[in-house]
């Protein structure tokens, strides 16, 4: 186990660089997917109609599988990060607009007048009334993006070594180093876990009213909700989907 | 040149069509793998889901077993125990199942937890015995969500599938990994391609299980 951190110099990283290589490939297609979530959910609110096709659609690109993705862009972004970037972008757009359509929906129609009659426009009552208690919602769309991607970015390895920790799995098939291997995995999976944590910490804090109690709340609440049927219906697979 | 040209001569190309690296060889393959991921994932993931979900304990437990599903990662999984175990189906059939299970067990344990109490104590009460009571009353009003679990397995077995040529995996992945090594874009495309469109495929087929199988009074409800 001695040779655990010593990386082959093909991989032209250390232990560290690697792990930060990984965390930037699966971490800006998230947040690049949420800056295009909010506008697009926004719509769905607003525009109800609008909301079955999106949902139909986002169903079909989250089926595509990662690989079939990659490979189809080498043809006009190569073999480079940004190929492995623009999927999990979408990815994480997919799952992330019903999670925060369900969001901004489950807010009381109660709290909306209230908020209309103490003199909030449209723009504050969503800023200020709307996405702070979809927060949970929105951060439990946010956890399955996440993790998911954190896991994904290793299938880039199969597109040129743009993998990060990724690339830890084929210098061990080709130097039969089954250690990195492991390192690759268990790093993976702990870089996971750890995002996961802190979106749950980050949760904590934004939403100070909430009772404390830990495990799923947002999911729980959102099957249990039986006036939604159909949304939660779509969402929950959607959540489901584990990393590919 | 743009990926369509590709795809065109992909499937333009008569050779692509027979032998044993042609498309019905390699689709029956992959399908052939997916099924039996499928089948074992769901005899493992349903039994435990609808038994947890009837009788509302383990729900930490499960959660647990949903988180460390998802953060772990698949291909790595794949991979590493290809290294360890070499060839054969069995290394492959590992991860595949291990990643499915997940999903199937934990929507199966929410969709029959999340049954409206009310007819399900209304069967006890006509005297149904438990085994009939998660039957004939919880199982049909928790079907659709069942079966969105089974979905979202399924969808995760095919891509991982794909991947799983790497790892000398029939499949449609071969094209894929071959074509990649073989700086043969066309084939790549073309396998990319056929990938998506069996995804989608699988989509396609469990909405149609859903129209048949869950009852007219549910889906409206729903």
């Amino acid at each position: 186990m001695n040779r655990f951190f010593d990386l082959p110099s093909d991989l032209q990283h250390s232990w560290f660089g690697l792990i930060g290589l990984h965390l930037r490939e699966a971490l800006l297609p998230v947040l690049a997917g949420l800056l295009a979530a909010l506008p697009i959910a926004q719509l769905c609110v607003r525009f109800r109609w609008l909301y079955p096709p999106v949902l139909g659609l986002t169903t079909v690109l989250y089926a595509i599988p990662s690989l079939a993705f990659f490979v189809v862009l080498i043809d006009y972004t190569g073999q480079t990060e940004l190929t492995v970037m623009i999927p999990l972008a979408v990815y994480s757009l997919v799952v992330l607009v019903p999670a925060i359509v369900d969001g901004v929906r489950s807010v009381p129609q109660e709290t909306l007048a209230a908020a209309t009659a103490m003199g909030l426009g449209p723009v504050r009552r969503y800023l200020q009334v709307q996405l702070p208690i979809a927060v949970p919602a929105i951060i439990a769309g946010l956890r399955v993006a996440t993790v998911s991607s954190i896991s994904l970015v290793s299938v880039g390895m199969l597109i040129g070594n743009q993998g990060a920790l990724g690339n830890l799995l084929n210098d061990a098939n080709i130097y039969h180093r089954p250690e990195l291997a492991v390192n690759s995995v268990l790093t993976t999976a702990v870089l996971a876990i750890l995002a996961d944590g802190a979106l749950v910490l980050l949760r904590l804090l934004l939403t100070p009213w909430m009772p404390r109690r830990t495990g799923r709340p947002a999911r729980v609440a959102e099957a249990a909700r039986p006036d939604t049927a159909t949304p939660a219906d779509a969402a929950v697979p959607a959540l489901e989907d584990a990393a590919r | 040149m743009n990926v369509l040209h590709f795809v065109n001569a992909f499937f333009g190309d008569g050779s692509h069509w027979h032998g044993y690296d042609g498309i019905p060889a390699r689709l029956a393959e992959h399908l052939r793998y997916s099924l039996i991921a499928l089948a074992l994932a769901a005899a493992i993931g349903l039994p435990v889901g609808l038994l947890t979900g009837h009788y509302g304990r383990g729900g930490n437990t499960l959660a647990l077993i949903a988180t460390a599903g998802r953060a772990l990662p698949s291909f790595g999984l794949l991979v590493l125990m290809f290294i360890l175990l070499g060839f054969g189906l069995v290394p492959v059939m590992i991860p595949l199942v291990v990643l499915a299970v997940p999903p199937i067990l934990v929507t199966t344990y929410e969709a029959v937890r999340s049954v409206d109490p009310a007819p399900v104590d209304a069967a006890r009460g006509m005297g149904m015995a438990e085994s009939r009571v998660l039957f004939r009353v919880e199982l049909p009003v928790a079907l659709p969500l069942i079966l969105s679990g089974l979905r979202s397995a399924a969808i995760q077995i095919v891509s991982t599938a794909t991947i799983a040529a790497y790892v000398s995996l029939g499949g449609l992945g071969r094209y894929i990994v071959d074509g990649l090594y073989q700086r043969d874009y066309e084939k790549v495309v073309g396998g990319a391609t056929l990938v998506a469109v069996l995804a989608l495929a699988t989509l396609a087929l469990f909405w149609a299980v859903a129209r048949w199988a869950v009852s007219p009074g549910v889906r409206r409800s729903g």
